[in-house]
């Protein structure tokens, strides 16, 4: 398996460091128990289309969010987490 | 008395007649339109719970729902490891409870699954780990489990060729349970399969549940590709692919799926005749009948449904490898697998009910589920027939997340730093 880093190119999967689901979200502080617990432990775990987090420790340092299809390994999308973030910041506020 | 038990009788009566008496080991079984049970998966767990539900619980109209064909799953893709060196008070009578199964197993079943107790050995490497293994020994001992601390010179005499002297991690003792071991795993499937199917048990392949079909609150059976079966409860113990079946009913798990992957050797005269741990990296071995060294080391680390893994766990796994035993650097690699486990988040199991009612579940058997299969199997059918958790099975509960009550036997789920 190869990601490509939008920072460094191609690069071999042993460069990277998986996180896990990319789309779980920290609730507010006081958003009570369940919340919390859905964040923590609960995931959806598709056979499919995954987008998860990678840190590209061995290169750039940078997270990275990677759409990966969890039944072939086959990756059809890789953006900075960065980037990703600062477009959902930008469509709350609207 | 039955015909059909595998005897030294029935060996030689077949060895005079050309082997032409010898019936398939389980009937093909069409679904019925319904069963008091439905177990879904017929893997090691899903089968051994049949039979138990079967023999020890009286239990009747039984049914395995398969998608593929027995044997296929990771019953048939582990390492056959085998041990109940388990520190925490939730954790150790349960592999106690499933090694004292494995040890009377083929009794039981009338199989051949080639359990072999010749030791489980796990290597030390300094102080900090020393003391760790003698905490674990006791805690076993405490259990009536035996465990025995060795020191460099006792492991030195058992396995000579190790890597004793090595600058980063000199070898200077292990932990050793002699009554641990391996089995064949596929004869685990077989035996427990043609076990229950004796019981009449039926046991579908190629049925893949595609749905379950909930009423008022309440399971009521399960769409396959083979029709509508209807369960008076249904079991779900469907390992690597848990969270699919179980989000059919709407629920979502403490789960993630991972692969891990498994090498064979080519065959060469006895080497290893225990299995042995590296403490200093993941790699564990031991050496197969026919010869074959079988090893094995770390998940991949990322979310999968494939089946196979990447280079780089291979790479390190042989790393692993020859920092242990240098000598094993000529021998080829013969074949790899991948197989899908579910990693639950505390690297504990659950047997529990469901939100859902009729609807249980057996699921989150990381990278150790094997050596549990004969106990996983009893407690699950004793919760599917009683309504309550086995007395050695308490502590895998669905709601131990919520309760902060997380089973952290070796800080390894799917991700360390969740507990
Ligand atoms: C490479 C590898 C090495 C391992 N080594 C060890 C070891 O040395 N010691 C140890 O203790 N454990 C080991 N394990 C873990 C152990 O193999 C598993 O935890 C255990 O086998 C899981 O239980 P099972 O046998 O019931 O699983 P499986 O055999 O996987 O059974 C689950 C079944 O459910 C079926 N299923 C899934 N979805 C559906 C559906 N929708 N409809 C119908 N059926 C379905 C699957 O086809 C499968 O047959 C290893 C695992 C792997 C992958
Ligand atoms: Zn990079």
């Amino acid at each position: 398996m190869r990601l490509t880093c939008p920072f460094c190119g191609s690069r071999g999967v042993e460069e990277f460091t998986y996180r896990g689901d990319a789309t779980v979200r920290r609730p507010a502080g006081d958003a009570g128990a369940a919340a919390w617990v859905d964040y923590v432990y609960l995931r959806d775990n598709p056979a499919g289309p995954h987008q998860e987090l990678w840190y590209h420790g061995a290169g750039c340092r940078s997270w990275l969010v990677v759409t990966r299809d969890t039944r072939t390994h086959l990756i059809s999308d890789v953006r900075a987490a960065r980037a990703v973030a600062q477009a959902e910041r930008e469509e709350g506020a609207v | 008395m039955q015909t059909d038990r595998y005897s030294l009788f029935a060996l030689l009566r077949e060895a005079m007649r050309g082997n032409t008496g010898w019936k398939p080991a389980w009937r093909k079984a069409a679904p019925a339109p319904a069963y008091d049970y439905v177990i879904v998966g017929g893997g090691g767990h899903g089968l051994a719970t049949a039979y138990y539900l079967a023999r020890r619980y009286g239990g009747q109209r039984i049914a395995v729902v398969e998608k593929g064909w027995i044997g296929g799953g990771n019953v048939g893709r582990n390492t056959t490891i085998v041990r109940s060196n388990y520190l925490l008070p939730g954790n150790e009578p349960f592999y106690e409870c499933a090694m004292k199964l494995w040890e009377g197993l083929e009794q039981d079943i009338n199989y051949n699954a080639m359990v072999s107790q010749r030791g489980v050995l796990n290597l030390f490497h300094n102080d900090a780990q020393r003391g760790a293994y003698i905490r674990r020994g006791n805690a076993m001992r405490l259990h009536g489990v035996d465990a025995e601390l060795l020191d460099a010179q006792a492991v030195r005499e058992k396995v000579p060729f190790l890597n004793f002297d090595d600058a980063r991690f000199p070898i200077r003792g292990g932990l050793l349970q002699r009554r641990g071991g391996t089995v064949r795993h596929d004869a685990v499937a077989w035996g427990y399969a043609r076990a229950a199917d004796r019981l009449g048990v039926d046991i579908i392949e190629n049925c893949e549940v595609t749905g379950i079909r909930i009423e008022g609150g309440r399971a009521m059976g399960v769409e396959t590709t083979r029709g509508f079966i209807g369960a008076g409860k249904l079991g779900l113990a469907c390992a690597g692919n848990s969270s699919r079946v179980a989000a059919m009913a709407g629920l979502r798990l403490p789960i993630e799926s991972h692969v891990l992957q498994a090498f064979v050797s080519e065959g060469i005269k006895p080497f290893i005749d225990c299995v042995v741990t590296f403490g200093a990296g993941h790699f564990y071995i031991s050496q197969s009948d026919k010869g074959g060294l079988v090893f094995g080391g770390d998940i991949d680390g990322y979310n999968s449904y494939a089946q196979r893994g990447n280079l780089p766990v291979i790479e390190d796994v042989c790393e692993g490898g020859m920092a242990l035993m240098p000598r094993i650097g000529r021998v080829r690699l013969l074949r790899h697998w991948g197989g899908i486990m579910d990693m639950s988040m505390d690297g504990s199991p659950i047997i529990d009910h469901t939100p859902v009612q009729g609807l249980y579940l057996n699921a989150g058997w990381c990278y150790g589920g094997f050596k549990a299969t004969p106990a996983s199997g009893l407690c699950f059918a004793h919760l599917l027939a009683r309504d309550e958790p086995h007395p050695v099975a308490t502590a895998y509960r669905l709601d131990r997340f919520a309760r902060g009550a997380v089973i952290d036997e070796k800080g390894m789920g799917a991700q360390p730093n969740l507990h």
